[in-house]
């Protein structure tokens, strides 16, 4: 109930009653608001990650799939958070979802503490995860079958229309596509109307063309709802494609290694691929992953 | 096109029913719902000739009625001795029927609690095991010796033979956790009941339909084998009636009879498992 209301009253940090909570709370909650020395936009912190440190316990010990990890989601940017296998991104998604527990550390959306799974906070699988028992719009109405509410269905049929599904609503998943499939889960996870979305590399285990396209709809879709998203992927052109931040990370243990601020104007079409500059921006991402594994494979040199 | 390849190449814009009638065509459930009417005609001409061929070579060789009766007089002894039948054929179906229903829903519920505790599952899989591997019909002598010559050792057998049989597979089926289907319930905020009902349980489904086939197979077998241990009713005590007095095409229209009732128990769970595990072809 508290943390409620000193949300809504992070929109006015100047208010009387918000100073009032934060003396109340001991929280300051202008603290977090950043303003981007070159834009001028006003950076708010949506979730703030705070010394997540995960330690998994096997039989031949504990593996440190994150260590100190710190890092600020801001509210409506496009964060992709970028690492090779095994480096512990997903976890950090996955603890960010409320779905694992942290070992020490913590995650907070505004000042609320993410101890299991928020509403505000929507997760976006691998490979659609729809439930291959029930038709389409059987599996989109699911969010509301577990929270017995009455499906929103003007919103539904708006996003599906919006991602071009409009007349497959009774079919089963099996009867389409892997693309179709995803676009599916999106209208899931947007339907119940959160504020931060988080994807688990979404696009993974689609074929280069539906991936593109995939991009381009999860892009168009950010910019029209300003969703908060964290965006996990193992393609630094995907990353540098869609982020307005990447967060690169290393593994064993999973750190944050370097952020990057990727400034490309947008709509960012596929061709900017091609660009030189998105190219340095890839080779250099490539080289700092290279060189924080060991450095094992070729130097990259940039210029 | 082929059949099987047709379900394994996602077509969008295919018009199929409500449901997207894909059947359960897999090993489990070989009665396809798609069959030609070429392949019906031949299924139906191999009957003819089977029947009426032994009806034939009967005949022909003058093999004695208590020997072989011919199909014709099966057919004769089933209409008219079928009125006499009739009320063994309900013992039989209520014993089949009670003992099932009791068996199936300890052996689910049991499948359910233990499948979520890996060690009580561990100690109990074992005796389980047992149980299925042990003919129940052996228990029959004793448990007549106990309850006496009615129904209850009868249905105590069934349930004792179908119970372990749906428990074993409906195990298999709850064992087949999806951790990202769970953690998608999760993150919507489901509980752990609307985990087990929405997620657990329909994941389970194909397999729980497996068992429950199984083990009413299974308990139409010991239904019959207990009734002719002991007892004076049931179609199993009619089977070692006729053929002490080797009434044979009696017998055989009593045989008859047993295999529609497997058959119908086959088909409704073929059904059954159509309409609720169609997903998993």
């Amino acid at each position: 109930m508290r943390s409620r209301f000193t949300r809504q009253c992070r929109v006015f940090p100047t208010d009387r009653i918000a100073q009032e909570i934060e003396g109340w709370i001991g929280v300051s909650m202008t603290e977090n608001t950043m303003v981007d020395g070159v834009s001028g936009k006003t950076l708010k912190t949506k979730m703030a990650i705070t010394k997540a440190t995960k330690v998994y316990q096997t039989r031949s010990g504990g593996v440190h799939a994150l260590d100190n990890v710190s890092l600020d989601v801001r509210e409506g940017e496009f964060l992709c958070i970028l690492g090779p296998s095994g480096c512990g991104k997903t976890t950090l998604l996955w603890s960010m979802a409320g779905l694992h527990s942290l070992t020490s550390g913590d995650i907070r959306l505004g000042n609320e503490p993410i101890m299991k799974p928020h509403p505000e906070i929507a997760m976006i699988f691998q490979d659609a995860n729809l439930l291959p028992w029930r038709n389409l719009i059987k599996n989109i109405e699911l969010p509301f079958e577990l929270k017995r509410k009455p499906p929103d269905r003007a919103l539904i049929s708006r996003l599906l229309d919006r991602v071009g599904l409009t007349g497959f609503e009774n079919k089963m998943p099996r009867e389409l596509s892997g693309g179709m499939q995803q676009r599916a889960s999106i209208v899931r996870s947007l339907s119940v109307n959160p504020s931060v979305l988080l994807m688990d590399e979404p696009f993974g285990a689609l074929d280069a063309f539906t991936r593109d396209e995939m991009n381009l709809l999860i892009q168009e879709i950010w910019m029209e709802t300003r969703k908060t998203i964290a965006f996990v992927t193992h393609s630094i052109a995907e990353a540098i494609f869609l982020a307005d931040r990447v967060a690169v990370m290393s593994a064993r243990p999973g750190r944050i290694a370097e952020i990057y601020d990727i400034d490309i104007p947008r709509p960012r079409s596929i061709e900017i691929q091609t660009e030189p500059d998105f190219i340095k921006r890839v080779l250099e991402i490539k080289s700092r992953i290279e060189h924080g594994r060991g450095g094992s494979g070729p130097r990259v040199a940039i210029t | 096109m082929d059949k099987t390849l047709g379900d394994k190449i996602p077509e969008f814009n295919k018009k199929t029913g409500a449901n997207g009638n894909v059947g359960l065509s897999g090993a489990s459930f070989s009665l396809g719902d798609h069959r030609t009417k070429f392949e019906t005609f031949i299924i139906i001409l191999v009957a003819v000739i089977i029947i009426g061929g032994s009806e034939l070579l009967i005949y022909a060789f003058n093999v004695p009625q208590y020997v072989l009766p011919r199909p014709s007089q099966i057919a004769t002894a089933l209409v008219t001795e079928f009125p006499n039948l009739w009320p063994h054929l309900l013992i039989t179906l209520k014993e089949l029927f009670i003992g099932f229903a009791i068996g199936a829903s300890i052996g689910f519920l049991l499948a359910a609690v233990i499948t979520q505790f890996p060690f009580v599952e561990k100690v109990v899989t074992p005796y389980i095991l047992l149980l299925v591997t042990t003919p129940m019909l052996a228990l029959v002598p004793l448990l007549i010796l106990r309850f006496g010559f009615g129904s209850e050792p009868r249905i105590i057998a069934v349930a004792l033979a179908s119970g372990p049989m749906v428990m074993i597979n409906s195990a298999t089926g709850f064992r087949r956790v999806d951790l990202a289907k769970i953690a998608l319930a999760r993150s919507f905020g489901a509980s752990t009941f609307q985990i087990f009902t929405k997620i657990r349980i329909p994941m389970a489904m194909p397999m729980i339909i497996v068992g429950l086939m199984v083990g009413s197979i299974f308990g139409l077998l010991t239904t019959i084998g207990a009734e002719m241990v002991g007892g004076a009713e049931g179609l199993g005590n009619r089977l070692t009636y006729y053929s002490a007095l080797i009434r044979m095409p009696q017998f055989f229209a009593i045989i008859l009879i047993l295999a529609i009732l497997g058959i119908s128990i086959y088909v409704f769970f073929f059904w059954l498992g159509k309409k609720w595990a169609s997903w998993e072809a």
